[in-house]
Parts: C-alpha cells; sequence; structure tokens
C-alpha cells in the first residue's frame, strides 16, 4: 500500500479539483467547482439529486472530460482524459450504477480491465477466481455465487463485487458515489468499517451519500454542491447537522464552513 | 453447479435425476437441445424421403459429407458474427463483401499473377488467399471505424455496404464470370480430390480425441490447484467417451464415403494404376474447407474463452458503459471485431469461390441472413453479452441441414424459404422462453 508515502506527505493534498466545469447540451452539471482531498481523509461530497455530484467525481475518474479546470494528484498537474488515465493515478471508483458487465461473473468483473494472464498470454481465470475469493471474504463472508454471471446476484451482492473491484487494485484515492445505497443495516456496517480501515492505510476517500448520518460519522469534511455549484466547505467538527442541511437545502453558508461560488448572498 | 450454500442443497433432494445429471457433466442444456433438433431433422428428413420418396437419403454417408462441405462456409462466418451480435452490433454486408471479395481474387489468380508467375504457379493460390483474407480485413475495418469513430449504427453502415459491395462486385469484372481458378486453390472449396482421404482423415480423428482427453485432464488439474469443485470421475470419463465417440464417428462416416467411379478411372489413367475387378475404394475422408471450418472454430472459441480480447468482446455486449469505465477502449474494440468478422469473410469467400471453381458476382447472396440465423439459432442474443461460437457453428449445421433435407426430399425452393423463415422465428421464440425460465 501508499500508506508511508501518504503519512509522509499528509500535509500536501492527494487531490485537488480547480475550477472544474462541464456542460451537456445547455446544463451547467458542473459549475467551477473545487475540492481538495488529503491522505487518510474522507470527504462527505453532499447534495440534492442532481446537484452534480456524480458529474464530478466522474471528471476525476476519467468518465467524463471537464469542460475547463485542472486536476493536480499529489501536487502535479494530472492528464486525466479517460478512465486508464484516472487508474494510472491510483484513483478507483464506485459508481452510483456500479458499471458491471451483468453477463460475466464476479471475477471477470473484479479484474475487466486488468486481467490476471498465465505466462501464455491467456486468461488465468483460476488465478482471477482465487483472488477474487479473498477479496470477496473481506467484505462479504458468505458470498458463494463465484460461478453465476453478477445478474443473478442481489443488489448487496452485487454492490460488493464494486467496491471489491475497487479496492483490489490498491487504490491511493478512493471514490465511492453512493456505495451502500442498496445495502442492508449490517453489510452497510461492515462497509464503514472498510472505509476507516482504508483510511487508516492512508487512502483518499470522496464518499457520496444521500445519507447524512453516515456521512457525518465516516467524514473528516463535508463539501456541499447545488445546481452544480459548490455551496461550502466544512471540519463536520466545526459545523452541526442542521447547519449542513441549511446548506443542501437554501444553500446557506454557515460559520464554520468556507464559502464556495454556490453559496447565496446574505 | 458449484453452490454450497443451504438453500441449494435442500433443493439438490429434490432434484430430478436429470438436473443432477446435467449438473454433474456441466453440460449446457441449451446445446443438447440444439442437439437433440439437429437430430430429429436428420432422422426426419430421412425418414419422410423413405416414406413418401422410397428412399431415405439423408443419412447416408454421401449427404452428411456433403452437408459438411455446404455448412463451412456458412460456419466460418457465422463465428464471427456472434462477436458483432453479442457487442450489439449486425453485419447485413456479409453475402456481398463475400461476393466483392471472390471476384478480385478470381482477377487476382487468372487475370493478374499468370501475368508474373505464370499458369499454374505454386505461389499463386498463396498469394491470392492472403489478399482475400487482408481486403476482407480492409473493409471489415473500415465498417469498424464508421461505427466506432464517426456513431453510424451498424445496421446502416452495413445495410450500405450490402448495396455497395454487391454492386462492385458486379463493377470487378463489368459482371463477367471469371473461372476456372487455380488448381490448388480449387482444393480449398472440397471436391474429391480437395480431401484429406482415409489416413489423414484418422489421424485428425485421433488428434481430436487426444484433444479432447488432454482438456479434460488440464481442466480437473486447474480446478485441484485452486481447490475448487471437481466434476465426479463417472462424468470426467462419460464426457471423454461420448467426445471421442462423435469424432471418432464423423471419421468413420466421412471414410464411408468413396470416391465415384469416373473419378478413380481418371485418377487411376492419370496415375498408371490399375483399377482391381471389383474397382477400389478410395475414401474422401474430411474435406479441406470443413478442417478450415474446424480450425476456425477452434481459434475462435480459444479467442473468446482464454483471451482479453475475448472477454472484452463480452464485457462490452453485457454493459458497454461499464466496459468504457473499465478502461477498455471500447472504439477500438468494435473496429477490430469489424475487422476480424471481414477476414472471416475473406476466409469464406475462398472456400465458396474454390468451391463453385469460379467468382460471380452473385456468390454469397442472402449469406448474411444465414449467417445471422445461424449466430441467433445457435443462442446469440441481440440484447447483447451472450453467445458462443460452437452454438453458432451447430446453427449454421441447423441451419444448413434443413435446406438440404428439403431438397433432397423435394420440397420446392418458396416452401424452402417459408420453412427457414419458421424456424428461424421459432428458435428465437424458444430461446426467450429458455432465458426467462434458466436466469
Ligand atoms: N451524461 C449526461 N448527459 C446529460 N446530462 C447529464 C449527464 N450526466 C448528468 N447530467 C445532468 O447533470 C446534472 C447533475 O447530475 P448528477 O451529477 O448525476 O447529480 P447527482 O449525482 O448530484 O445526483 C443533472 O441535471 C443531470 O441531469
Ligand atoms: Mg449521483
Amino acid at each position: 500500500m501508499t500508506s508511508t508515502y501518504a503519512s509522509a506527505n499528509s500535509d500536501k493534498p492527494l487531490v485537488t479539483m480547480r475550477d472544474i466545469s462541464i456542460a451537456f447540451g445547455g446544463i451547467k452539471a458542473v459549475d467551477h467547482a473545487s475540492v481538495d482531498l488529503y491522505p487518510g481523509e474522507v470527504v462527505g461530497l453532499l447534495g440534492h439529486n442532481g446537484a452534480g455530484k456524480s458529474t464530478l467525481i466522474k471528471i476525476l475518474s476519467g468518465a467524463y472530460l471537464r469542460d475547463t479546470g485542472e486536476i493536480h494528484v499529489s501536487g502535479e498537474l494530472a492528464q486525466i482524459a479517460n478512465p486508464r488515465d484516472a487508474k494510472t493515478y491510483g484513483i478507483e471508483t464506485i459508481y452510483q450504477t456500479l458499471a458491471l458487465a451483468d453477463n460475466l461473473d464476479a471475477a471477470a468483473n473484479l479484474f475487466l480491465g486488468r486481467e490476471l494472464r498465465t505466462r501464455w498470454g491467456t486468461l488465468d481465470d483460476s488465478a482471477m477466481e482465487s483472488e477474487a475469493r479473498k477479496v470477496m471474504g473481506r467484505l462479504n463472508p458468505r458470498f458463494e455465487k463465484f460461478k453465476d454471471p453478477v445478474k443473478a446476484l442481489s443488489g448487496g451482492q452485487r454492490q460488493s463485487v464494486a467496491i471489491a473491484r475497487a479496492i483490489l487494485f490498491n487504490a491511493r484515492i478512493l471514490i465511492m458515489d453512493e456505495p451502500t445505497a442498496a445495502l442492508g443495516p449490517e453489510e452497510t456496517a461492515q462497509v464503514a468499517d472498510l472505509i476507516l480501515q482504508l483510511k487508516k492505510d492512508g487512502i483518499g476517500i470522496f464518499l457520496i451519500s444521500h445519507d447524512i448520518e453516515d456521512v457525518f460519522e465516516l467524514a473528516d469534511r463535508v463539501t456541499v454542491m447545488k445546481n452544480g455549484r459548490i455551496v461550502g466547505t466544512a471540519k463536520t467538527a466545526d459545523v452541526s447537522k442542521d447547519e449542513v442541511l441549511g446548506m443542501i437545502i437554501a444553500g446557506k453558508c454557515p460559520k464554520g464552513a468556507t464559502a464556495g461560488p454556490g453559496a447565496v448572498e446574505i | 453447479m458449484s453452490d454450497t450454500s443451504s438453500t441449494n442443497n435442500k433443493t439438490e433432494h429434490r432434484d430430478s435425476a436429470l438436473v443432477r445429471f446435467l449438473r454433474a457433466t456441466e453440460v449446457d442444456t441449451r446445446m443438447l437441445g440444439m442437439v437433440g433438433a439437429l437430430v430429429l431433422i436428420w432422422v426426419g428428413f430421412h425418414y419422410y424421403g423413405q416414406i413418401f420418396n422410397g428412399f431415405g437419403a439423408f443419412l447416408t454417408p454421401r449427404n452428411l459429407w456433403n452437408l459438411s462441405v455446404q455448412t463451412s462456409s456458412i460456419a466460418v462466418m457465422a463465428t464471427g458474427m456472434v462477436l458483432v451480435i453479442v457487442t450489439r452490433h449486425i453485419d447485413l454486408s456479409a453475402g456481398s463483401l463475400l461476393g466483392v471479395t471472390a471476384m478480385i481474387m478470381g482477377v487476382v489468380q487468372v487475370w493478374v499473377l499468370p501475368q508474373y508467375l505464370g499458369l499454374e504457379h505454386p505461389m499463386i493460390w498463396v498469394i491470392t488467399v492472403i489478399v482475400g483474407i487482408l481486403f476482407g480485413a480492409m473493409i471489415g475495418a473500415f465498417h469498424g471505424f464508421l461505427i466506432a469513430y464517426l456513431g453510424i449504427p451498424a445496421f446502416i453502415v452495413t445495410l450500405g455496404g450490402l448495396l455497395i459491395w454487391r454492386g462492385s462486385a458486379w463493377w470487378v469484372a463489368r459482371g463477367e464470370t471469371i473461372a476456372p481458378v487455380d488448381s490448388t486453390f480449387a482444393l480449398i472449396g472440397g471436391g474429391p480430390y480437395g480431401t484429406i482421404g482415409a489416413t489423414g482423415s484418422w489421424i485428425v480423428g485421433i488428434l481430436g480425441c487426444i484433444g479432447i482427453v488432454a482438456l479434460l485432464i488440464s481442466g480437473r488439474r486447474q480446478r485441484i490447484r485452486f481447490q475448487f469443485p471437481l466434476r465426479p470421475i463417472w462424468a470426467e470419463w462419460l464426457i471423454g467417451v461420448v467426445g471421442s465417440g462423435l469424432v471418432i464417428g464423423t471419421v468413420l462416416v466421412m471414410n464411408a464415403y468413396p470416391w465415384p467411379k469416373g473419378i478413380i478411372k481418371r485418377y487411376a489413367a492419370a496415375n498408371n494404376l490399375e483399377i482391381p475387378e471389383g474397382g477400389i475404394f478410395i475414401s474422401h475422408g474430411f474435406a479441406i474447407p470443413v478442417l478450415i471450418a474446424i480450425a476456425v472454430g477452434i481459434f475462435m472459441t480459444f479467442l473468446t474463452t482464454r483471451t482479453r480480447f475475448g472477454r472484452y468482446v463480452f464485457a462490452i455486449g453485457g454493459n458497454p458503459e461499464a466496459a468504457e469505465l473499465a478502461g477498455i477502449n471500447t472504439k477500438r474494440m468494435t473496429m477490430l471485431i469489424f475487422a476480424l468478422m471481414g477476414a472471416l469473410v475473406g476466409i469464406s469467400a475462398v472456400i465458396a469461390s474454390a468451391r463453385l471453381n469460379s467468382a460471380t458476382n452473385a456468390l454469397g447472396q442472402l449469406d448474411e441472413l444465414y449467417v445471422i440465423a445461424a449466430a441467433v439459432i445457435g443462442g446469440t442474443s441481440f440484447a447483447g453479452g451472450i453467445g458462443t461460437i460452437y452454438g453458432a457453428m451447430l446453427g449454421a449445421l441447423v441451419m444448413q441441414s434443413l435446406q438440404s433435407g428439403m431438397v433432397l426430399v423435394g420440397f420446392d425452393s418458396a416452401v424452402q424459404q417459408i420453412v427457414v423463415g419458421c424456424v428461424l422465428v421459432l428458435a428465437v421464440w424458444l430461446d426467450t422462453l429458455y432465458r426467462k425460465r434458466s436466469v
């Protein structure tokens, strides 16, 4: 893992996204947004549906190409034009839609795009399944359906596969877009444990969730978006849940937070 | 299969013997269904002939041998169509592309190369085949480029291709038929000389059996190494014996079809042989186009199941967006898939024009429909992400069996078309039912 690297540089941001904008047709899905993330830190991204959270992180993960703005990883300007680029910077993503190939089994999905191969260059399915059993055992010990296509799995099992894929390759930066949406309380608690563990390893995590309780429990800071713009960013210790709700609903930035371009003028 | 969860154990006791048998052998039920349909068609036509025409001609070495040759060209293209349809595209241009490729190869080997190399030069067939496959691959890649990078739907690109390449096929030689082709090239089409004889067929058959056993053993070793659930030993034996039995049976049938008397006479005269009194029995054995189709089938199966390329094809078919997010270059993949389809069409063009011993601009007409039908009957789903090479090749055999069977028992071509159309729709409907039940 990269923990030594991360802790040695914990005063330096792992990721900075500066002045990011993207428009789809006439809609400014993300409008001059800036966020940053430090090693071993969890930043919660909050906002209503359609606020632009998923779009912002998809720019970081290489799924969308931004119209304006810069991305720095560990202080250096990063060239992220597609998902492959993002992965070379150690950015791994759990998408809200999970982004699984439903017709393939869990192992094939875990290793999609990064297959293990035998010395003849052919797919090493047995080795991949074996690795898959290990990582899935960590997340969901009762998971047994390794031969079935993932469309035969339950919502929670599919989500575990998507999470397993993100942690399998020693990410430095982890993006989790609504990672617990399909999970029951027990599995949600497991994911919370996992987040704390990854945090200890010095991984930086963007956590998007609709559940403000969850975010307050896990995040070191929260950033709130509204209509594509950043309302503000605050340490969770410096603001109350009510104040954050006010940011989400009305765009009001409280004292404890740094206001962004989306904050309403008072 | 390998489920060990408690719910599954409970149901296992209630499962019928058949279900337990299928689980133990891990045999694909839809393949069993197709083999069943094939047997039904074969036996059906045989006895229909026997009852209504006085003789059953279907289950004879001669007919089965012909069937194998006739199936080759469609089967080769069907393996490529699987990849095209699995990635949610379609190729309507296969038949026309076959036509123009055959014409170009005709011009190359009959009009161009003899000028430089002399007639019947041993390199002529080699150069011609390479030109044909490369030309097919280039056109396929061009289709793929239009589809992937310019965003034109495959249906439109290849519908355009259907017209353009058929027109071009005429244009190449202004509608002239080019014949005869180089005599070595003609062997690729089959025919009495284009076969490998009894001994050669036995060698192929034995290699096939060894291959089956080797696959079973290495599969079992691999499972042991990673401590995965194993098939029971009796199931391994059963698969080995049935598989080898099928291979040996096929060799016996192919070898049971002798050369016709006229050919033997000519052959004997050419080689100064004396024909003994009872005549001599010279077996056809496997025809070269059949061996080509089998080789293509093995290669394509390897490609789809054992390589990254194949894995990506299915990932794109299952969820194009997920494939893209996983870092797969889906545009490049689309172009490669169509290029591969084009190369396979090139191979089929070699087989078809060699078999005809000439190149005509109408060669391959309607082939695209038979190829698509073969893939779909073989279980390739238009929804994407699902399909197998062996399924498509079996599908080609089913289509060709229907076709030849109807010719054999004397159905006229109007009836043939109606039947083939009905079977296609019926097959897809059955497949839909099957899928609903199994997932
Ligand atoms: N691929 C796209 N094409 C067009 N509009 C999009 C696309 N992706 C997102 N949008 C629009 O951008 C806005 C932000 O969406 P999104 O980032 O998904 O919000 P959130 O994740 O915060 O709920 C919405 O108005 C949405 O409709
Ligand atoms: Mg979202």
